[in-house]
């Protein structure tokens, strides 16, 4: 019991991190019709901007600002100087070029950091409190259920009451109808990129010191569970993709938990499987992932 | 034709899709304060023309000014800010969101929030089941709900030249009246110059003051609505009643 | 075995043989040539087996191995449209099925020429069956889906040598005996001359395989896939079952690959088969031109000349030993990267399809001086 208790809180605090991945890929899918492969390798890249930053500054605060700042910034030269370029009519291309971008920003990172795993900083304790015999979370899980929730919150918020968020989403829903209103779309969808691949880099920050550490491929799996995530939400819903990574990341607790840490692996990509071969739309949306 | 006081003057038009034209050396003028009516068979290239005149399709050759300014080289989502709204085929009301904030989309490129605001409130007065319906979403609405959310989402912008895309298309006849009714009262009451589209050739030349016959792609005739609405050699040569 | 094997690939790609006028397009005689071309290149290549160093001997071999993977996701990707993420998974599969069998095989002490093909085999039935899986799940999903799925398998599968450490041997991985060269080609064959015509034979019988399937009424059904799902449909075009049957069919190319690539590595291990190996695939195929099978070789040559051709620009600089060794593993992969994405938005025909229209454009120039 004890166990199970533990395993479901640490299943949250890694879903958390897998809600706010999730959501970035969401944010893309919904503003261009693009799953960006290259996400985990862009957050990889402001993680690593941290690690510089705080290397040179001693501050932890300082470098996950620059992250912050790093992965809107990556988004923004990401869409601006290659996607935009890209010719859509196959949805075979936008794929293919952000793979592309993961082997450039892996080597790049490679070159510049080499390839063994660098320790991350932690703000706060990752030792767990006690309470009452029982184990519960530590301080930095409940750093991370409070980062992600204002993340998640704010953008809610963005979309839900701003000017702002209103055009992104006129723009996303109708690009030609909204620029008739005097939409800039071109502009809407930059932005929807950068805010995408700054939440990106935040979960970057967020889970790379609770696995091996910092590497050029540290997100690869965390792409594929954030993905699984977002297919289980449907990949056109927001409160889809937060549900779905939480429910992912609880279930990889689990499987860790009781059958071997091994086996994660392995249970996300049979969980994708069943998720799209069974209800191809995910649990929350119309949208099917079939054609005919 | 005289080009002083036109406020839409479009002189030598050409424009298509791909290199064939649609469109071959049109020439219009729509003076303020007036409603002109485009009509003409299915295929004369009355909406190829609107796109034009607004933007979305690049011009092969022409001219086209608002106001005395050339339109050459101006980004669609800038003819707002210049008075042009169109209301284009289908009113791209965006289904996603809520009758609220299709409305509000309508302003937001506004310096002058609080005008913005009026606008608004005005437009919730004048069509009274949007009012009622705000929160709700735009693919909930009827056709005739639909119709005034475009025109109401138009109007927020306070524009000098509006362009309509088959506004009758769908609609009860007493609906497209009551529309039809509207655009002369804002033409009277606000100055508004109308551009419109229409298959509807009789309630069109009914409420408009100037009627331009379009066929093949070419402006056929140009007359005052009156004059055209009376002329039967016309009226069977090109608008089959 | 016959000493008219080789690694260079049968030109003659039905896109080659289109722009070829006068080239007989019945069956029989497409077969014909494409052996025709296969059996010429294959002299060509014994003749540059015995001119070249060793060294540069493994490396064509190392060529001939990836092109079969490439080759065959070039049907898979640019022929029937379906993008796999996941072939480097595939190519672990031969390779770990070859590894098990030659294993097997010297474990009870047996020997022979024979061992070799038998093992290749299986490991192509082997990967047959894991595509046959994947590619069944895949056919019932489109574009950014099948590339997660596809992704996800990339990561996963290699993965699992490590879960199932007890035959996989973790991230060690397995050796992979491998005979000498036959005696009768005399006590002082070179060993990688000899491996050069394993991997030869077996890549050029792949893509004559392929290159007469593209020609096919099969290849025509795979195109017409990709073009329009519903035409195709309408067509009477079983769809899925021809997704199922590419998927398959790349499968078993990938698998031989990756088998290939074992043998000449004489070991087999979980990080030759990262989800990298995947992606650098699938940039080898659109390198090469999507859907050009002759483009295919382009890219495999890459993947072995851009490692190569990166440690020789290091080498130029006087970098420190940390310095270098990260620049020479990663400044490949960028320049790749780089290139790549300028290909995509640039000349998304490819290097083969730059190549064409280079070819057609002279040709013109040609009959036009000549007139």
């Amino acid at each position: 019991m004890d166990r199970l208790i533990f395993l479901t809180l640490d299943g949250l605090s890694r879903g958390a991190v897998y809600a706010a991945f999730a959501l970035a890929l969401v944010l893309i899918w919904r503003a261009a019709r693009v799953v960006n492969f290259a996400q985990g390798a862009m957050a990889v890249a402001a993680a690593y901007v941290a690690y510089s930053v705080t290397a040179a500054t001693g501050s932890y605060w300082l470098g996950f600002l620059a992250a912050l700042a790093a992965g809107l910034l990556l988004g923004a030269v990401v869409d601006r100087v290659v996607m935009r370029h890209v010719n859509h009519a196959s949805p075979l291309n936008p794929v293919i070029v952000a793979l592309e971008l993961v082997l450039l920003i892996q080597a790049v990172l490679g070159m510049i950091y080499g390839s063994q795993f660098r320790p991350a900083e932690v703000p706060f304790s990752r030792s767990a409190f006690t309470v009452g015999g029982l184990t519960v979370l530590s301080p930095y899980d409940l750093f991370v259920f409070a980062a992600v929730g204002v993340v998640v919150s704010a953008l809610a918020w963005i979309f839900a009451r701003t000017a702002v968020g209103l055009r992104m989403r006129a723009a996303a829903f109708a690009p030609e109808v909204s620029r008739l209103l005097g939409v800039n779309v071109g502009g809407m969808l930059t932005l929807g990129w950068a805010l995408a691949s700054g939440v990106g880099a935040l979960a970057a920050m967020l889970v790379i010191p609770t696995e091996l550490g910092l590497h050029p491929h540290a997100m690869d799996l965390v792409f594929v569970s954030a993905f699984t995530a977002a297919v289980v939400g449907g990949l056109d819903s927001p409160p889809g993709a937060v549900v779905g990574g939480l429910a992912v990341g609880l279930l990889l607790s689990y499987v860790s938990g009781y059958a071997g840490s091994d086996l994660t692996p392995l249970a996300v990509l049979v969980l994708l499987l069943a998720v799209l071969l069974v209800r191809p739309g995910g649990l929350f949306s119309t949208v099917a992932a079939r054609r005919v | 034709m005289s080009e002083l006081g036109g406020l839409l003057v479009v002189r030598g038009l050409s424009a298509g899709y791909g290199a064939a034209p649609v469109l071959h050396d049109v020439d219009l003028t729509v003076a303020p304060g007036s409603i002109s009516a485009v009509v003409g068979a299915n295929g004369a290239g009355k909406t190829t023309l609107l796109r034009a005149v607004s933007g979305m399709l690049r011009p092969l050759a022409g001219r086209i000014e608002l106001a005395g300014e050339d339109l050459r080289g101006t980004p669609v989502e800038q003819l707002v800010r210049r008075g042009m709204a169109h209301v284009p085929e289908g009113r791209g009301v965006i289904g996603e969101l809520s009758v609220d904030e299709n409305l509000r989309l309508g302003g937001l490129w506004r310096r002058d929030r609080a005008d913005a605001a009026r606008a608004l409130d005005e437009v919730y007065q004048l069509f009274e089941p949007l009012a009622r319906r705000r929160r709700h979403l735009g693919h909930q609405l009827s056709g005739g709900e639909r119709q005034m959310l475009a025109l109401g989402r138009a109007l927020v912008g306070r524009p000098r030249l509006l362009l309509l895309d088959e506004p009758s298309l769908g609609l009860a006849p007493r609906v497209v009246a009551q529309i039809m009714a509207l655009l002369r009262q804002l033409r009277d009451r606000t100055g508004l110059a109308v551009l419109l589209v229409e298959q509807n050739v009789r309630s069109a030349l009914s409420v408009a003051d100037q009627g331009v016959v379009m066929s093949l792609g070419r402006v056929a005739a140009t007359a005052p609505a009156a004059e055209l609405r009376d002329d039967a050699d016309l009226r069977h040569a090109y608008l089959g009643f | 075995m016959s000493a008219t094997r080789a690694v260079a690939p049968p030109q003659e790609s039905p896109v080659g043989a289109a722009g070829r006028p006068g080239a007989p397009r019945r069956r029989g005689g497409t077969l014909l040539r494409h052996l025709a071309v296969a059996v010429v290149a294959g002299l060509l290549l014994v003749g540059v087996s015995y001119a070249v160093e060793p060294f540069r001997n493994f490396q064509l071999a190392t060529v001939a191995a990836y092109l079969c993977a490439v080759a065959g996701l070039t049907v898979l990707t640019g022929l029937n449209g379906q993008l796999s993420l996941g072939h480097g998974a595939l190519m672990a599969t031969g390779a770990y099925t070859v590894a098990l069998c030659q294993n097997a095989f010297y474990d009870r002490g047996l020997t022979g020429g024979w061992l070799l093909p038998v093992s290749l085999a299986a490991a192509v039935v082997a990967t047959v069956a894991v595509g046959a899986v994947v590619g069944v799940a895949a056919a019932r999903l489109r574009g950014p889906y099948l590339a997660g799925v596809t992704l996800a398998v990339a990561i996963v599968v290699p993965a699992l040598a490590v879960t199932f450490d007890g035959v996989f041997n973790g991230e060690q991985g397995l050796s992979v005996p491998v005979e000498p060269p036959p005696l009768a080609l005399g006590p002082y064959f070179p060993y990688e001359r000899w491996q050069l015509w394993v991997a030869g034979a077996a890549t050029l019988l792949a893509l004559v395989l392929l290159a007469n399937l593209v020609g096919s009424r099969y290849g025509r059904t795979f195109r017409a896939v990709r073009d329009d799902e519903v035409a195709a449909r309408l067509a009477g075009i079983h769809v899925a079952r021809t997704q199922v049957l590419a998927f398959v069919v790349s499968a078993a190319t990938a698998g031989l690959g990756g088998a290939l690539l074992a043998v000449l590595a004489q070991s087999v291990s979980p990080g030759a088969f990262s989800m990298t190996l995947s992606l650098f695939l699938l940039m080898a195929v659109v390198i090469g031109g999507l859907g050009r099978l002759a483009g295919a070789v382009w890219g495999a040559v890459l993947l072995v000349a851009l490692p190569d051709l990166s440690h020789s620009v290091t080498e130029l600089f006087t970098l420190s030993p940390a310095a270098a060794q990260r620049l020479e593993g990663n400044l490949p992969l960028a320049i790749f990267g780089t290139t790549l994405i300028v290909v995509m938005i640039v000349a998304p025909g490819g290097v083969q399809g730059l190549l064409s229209r280079l070819g057609r454009a002279v040709l013109a120039r040609w009959r036009a001086r000549r007139s």
